[in-house]
């Protein structure tokens, strides 16, 4: 067995480096990771694309296929990238299956939303995968092959599968979803009660599929960044900034310590904004209304912070591969950190008047426990990891751009409930406006965006962001003459709504909003 | 009949959503907002009126009668409300148990109208809306039996009209326990803070407002209405105790039973600022707290 090539982030990688196992190899590599390291991606893509210099289909069948780039039949390689947190190394591998493959998910449970995501995407069945649905509700790639067998004409719409039922006299189901009482985006729910508690929570996603990677690869290149900023729309900058990291190391290029400065303030902002409109939204919930009412309108001043910075509440248009579009010059930087000190000693007293409140912490507390085994085995990311007591932070664990040179201490607690969201949330708002206010004291100078230049072939890079809801990851795969060959996406919600729906095992059903609250997961940032 | 009942009928009539009014705005100043305006329940009662009503083709007649018997039956039990030290213009001897029952058919019509939906949700209310009401029951039946007790009748009226500082000078600490479980069942009846969150807009939380999701249009205009009646009628209750302001000029007593009133709502809202729901598994403890003040009220008469 080949050793594992290890790889760090932002470094671009020869595929030809990554070690091709043959799948019981594949197997046994992943059972013997998968209890001490986490699992960033596993996907899979037409095998034609690794086989660089031995007859890849011509560009132009490529272009022309345009909905199924794949033969039929076409061999799929999946590729696992496990990260080694402690020692912020990584390690790739990959093997080639056909039709079906003995399913990862029963000896790696961080593999079952990837392996449902495989076999829908490719058509593959995971033999003796114990949950396998369908994660999106959407055709395989590869004409003619279905995971479920199902024929080329049936309709396939979202949620209709077999939910998982609980049979009783006193066992009652609530569906939730998908359509929603407040304005949030769409997605089913289906509890099994016994009484007011909850046996099982099934989470059925997928109303928001766009078919975003797909478009990525076959795509108009110009509407690629605009893809990026609305991967998840919260997330903006998080996801824009790992493309272009991934980009820019494909490209080796170098971005300026002044634009990496300007991306790291903009991601705090972000986190900023959205932690605190979760904590206003969970005091929120709880019908505390002081906190919801203030946190609502500081998570606004945060948001025209970023806008300050690019003209955009949301970052958009603000990082671009090279740098970002827009510098802050010296006035607009001390209105910033003038603007910065007073949300600082709004959100403070507003946040510290709901931890000081007995009746807001007995409903914090135990309540929507995951524990830090079930935390580690699902392979949570970002607060909710945090809040289970895992020391997991990109920003320290594979630090790139900005985070290399200033470290921001990692938030954790131990109990892993909604108290543990909310307050690890607190803790990263603090941290995260004493490092803006550090980074914009000491800013660099220099230019802040310079071109990308062409991206090294046949490579890969895995490129790491902690967004604010955890690990953004991206993988980018170069063709040949270094075109985006394949692209994959993982966001931070893609890893956590199983951990909703564990958090949810023998809770009051009337406890749901605030345990999905303190998660707050995305919706279209897991359907793409 | 008396006429000054009368009158008070159709102040309460009148004012009633005005206390909801005033709790929206009192909660709005806690958290930094003006609010909205003081006459927003008669806006929205005036808009509901003048709506149409959808109704799913799973639901039967009882649906439809929900709203308006519950209407019914707050509208009659309110008539039995004292106000003011005034008796209710449709005072009688033992009114204090029709009184009750009325809020319970009130209760009854609602529950049936939610499950006539046939919805997960409105059953999960409806079965809430049931427990907690069992519970909240005994403790205002117990703080009119207390009270009729005190003041020697089975009538509401004369029984608020004996309430007044001699009272409270004799049985002060019976009085304060009654006030204590009459405003816990006032805060659990009307579905307020720390019971159930009428702002909240998650169906799984809710108690009393998922009961009502399936109501549209001038049902749910009536369903307002009742609720404002009913909170007025909870609120006399509880100020009828706490504040027996008599001078004996009929109009100021009036004015000042209607400010009192006015400082229950104010109370309300502050409560609904400061503290946050209780985990509905708790929601029973409270109640049962009320209940346990009103019987330590009950022991303390009869010792």
């Amino acid at each position: 067995m080949s050793t594992p090539r290890t790889l760090r982030m932002g470094e671009a990688v020869p595929l030809a480096e990554i070690p091709r196992l043959d799948t019981a190899g594949f197997r046994a590599r992943v059972t013997d990771v998968a209890w001490r390291l986490r699992l960033v991606a596993l996907f899979g893509r037409p095998s034609y694309a690794l086989t660089a210099s031995e007859g890849r289909p011509s560009s132009s069948s490529v272009a022309a296929e345009g909905q199924s780039a794949v033969e039929p039949g076409a061999p799929v390689t999946l590729t696992a990238i496990f990260a080694d947190d402690r020692n912020g190394q990584m390690q790739a591998f990959s093997t080639d299956v056909g039709a079906s493959y003995p399913a990862l998910t029963p000896d790696c449970p961080q593999a079952n939303g990837f392996e449902r995501e495989i076999a829908e995407q490719w058509g593959v069945r995971p033999e003796g995968h114990p949950w396998l649905k369908p994660l999106r509700y959407h055709r395989s790639a590869v004409p003619g092959r279905d995971a479920w067998g199902r024929a080329p004409g049936t309709a396939i719409e979202p949620s209709v599968t077999d939910f998982f039922r609980v049979e009783g006299e006193a066992v009652h189901e609530v569906a939730v979803g998908p359509v929603h009482a407040g304005v949030i985006e769409p997605g089913h729910f289906r509890f099994q009660c016994f009484g007011e508690t909850v046996l099982h929570l099934e989470i059925a996603l997928g109303y928001q599929h766009r078919g975003v990677e797909q478009a990525l690869r076959h795509g108009d290149a110009r509407r690629v960044m605009p893809y990026m900023e609305t991967l998840a729309g919260d997330t903006t900058i998080g996801h824009a900034t790992a493309y272009a990291q991934a980009l820019e190391s494909a490209a080796g290029a170098r971005v300026s310590a002044r634009a990496h400065a300007l991306r790291a303030v903009a991601l705090e902002l972000e986190r900023l904004a959205n932690h605190t409109g979760d904590l206003g939204a969970l005091a929120g919930d709880v019908a505390f209304l002081p906190t919801m009412s203030y946190c609502g309108r500081i998570r606004g001043d945060f948001l025209n912070m970023t806008a300050l910075i690019c003209g955009n509440r949301f970052g958009r248009g603000l990082v671009r591969p090279g740098g970002v579009r827009w510098d802050l010059d010296p006035a607009r930087k001390d209105e910033l950190l003038s603007r910065l000190a007073a949300a600082e000693a709004d959100t403070k007293s507003a946040v510290e008047l709901m931890f000081d409140s007995p009746s807001v912490l007995a409903r914090f507390e135990e309540t929507g426990t995951v524990s830090f085994d079930e935390c580690e085995s699902l392979g949570l990311v970002g607060p909710a990891a945090r809040a289970c007591g895992a020391e997991r932070d990109v920003r320290q664990d594979f630090p790139g751009g900005m985070y290399r040179f200033q470290q921001i201490p990692v938030g954790t607690w131990s109990t892993g409930d909604v108290f543990g969201r909310a307050f690890v949330r607190w803790l990263e708002i603090q941290r995260s406006i004493a490092f803006i206010r550090e980074v914009l004291q000491t800013l660099p100078e220099g230019d802040v965006l310079a071109p990308c230049g062409p991206l090294a072939p046949d490579s890969l890079v895995v490129s790491l962001v902690e967004g604010w809801r955890g690990e953004v990851a991206h993988v980018l795969i170069t063709g040949a003459q270094g075109q985006r060959e394949f692209y994959k996406i993982v966001d931070p919600s893609f890893h956590n709504w199983m951990g909703l729906a564990i958090a949810m095992r023998d809770q009051a059903i009337s406890d749901f909003p605030i345990c999905n609250k303190s998660f707050n997961l995305s919706y279209c940032g897991h359907d793409l | 009949m008396n006429g000054r009942g009368l009158i008070h009928y159709a102040l309460a009539l009148l004012l009633a959503p005005l206390l909801l009014g005033v709790i929206n705005r009192v909660k709005a100043a806690f958290a930094g907002r003006r609010g909205q305006p003081v006459l927003q329940p008669y806006y929205d009662l005036v808009k509901l009126l003048q709506k149409g009503a959808v109704y799913s083709r799973t639901t039967t007649w009882v649906f439809r009668a929900g709203p308006v018997v519950t209407l019914a039956a707050l509208l009659a039990a309110l008539a039995l409300v004292p106000f003011a030290g005034q008796a209710g213009p449709l005072s009688f001897q033992g009114d204090v148990i029709v009184c009750v029952y009325l809020l319970g058919l009130a209760r009854f019509f609602t529950v049936l109208a939610a499950l006539d939906t046939g919805s997960a949700f409105e059953g999960m209310g409806a079965s809430r809306e049931v427990q907690f009401s069992a519970l909240a029951e005994p403790a205002l039946l117990v703080g009119l039996v207390v009270l009729g007790r005190q003041t020697s009748t089975a009538s509401l009226g004369p029984m608020f009209a004996a309430v007044g500082p001699a009272l409270w000078m004799t049985a002060g600490t019976t009085l304060a326990l009654l006030a204590v479980a009459f405003f816990i069942v006032l805060l659990s009846e009307n579905s307020r803070v720390p019971f159930d969150d009428p702002n909240t807009h998650l169906e799984l939380t809710m108690i009393h407002e998922v009961m009502v999701l399936d109501h549209g249009g001038p049902d749910f205009g009536l369903i307002l209405y009742g609720s404002a009646l009913k909170l007025w009628i909870f609120s006399a209750f509880v100020a009828g105790l706490v504040v027996p302001y008599r001078c004996g000029n009929g109009w100021v007593d009036t004015a000042a039973a209607v400010g009192a009133l006015l400082l229950t709502a104010l109370v309300v809202g502050t409560v609904e600022s400061c503290m946050a729901r209780l985990r509905l598994l708790r929601v029973p403890h409270l109640l049962i707290s009320a209940t346990v003040a009103a019987v330590l009220a009950f022991l303390l008469m009869t010792r």
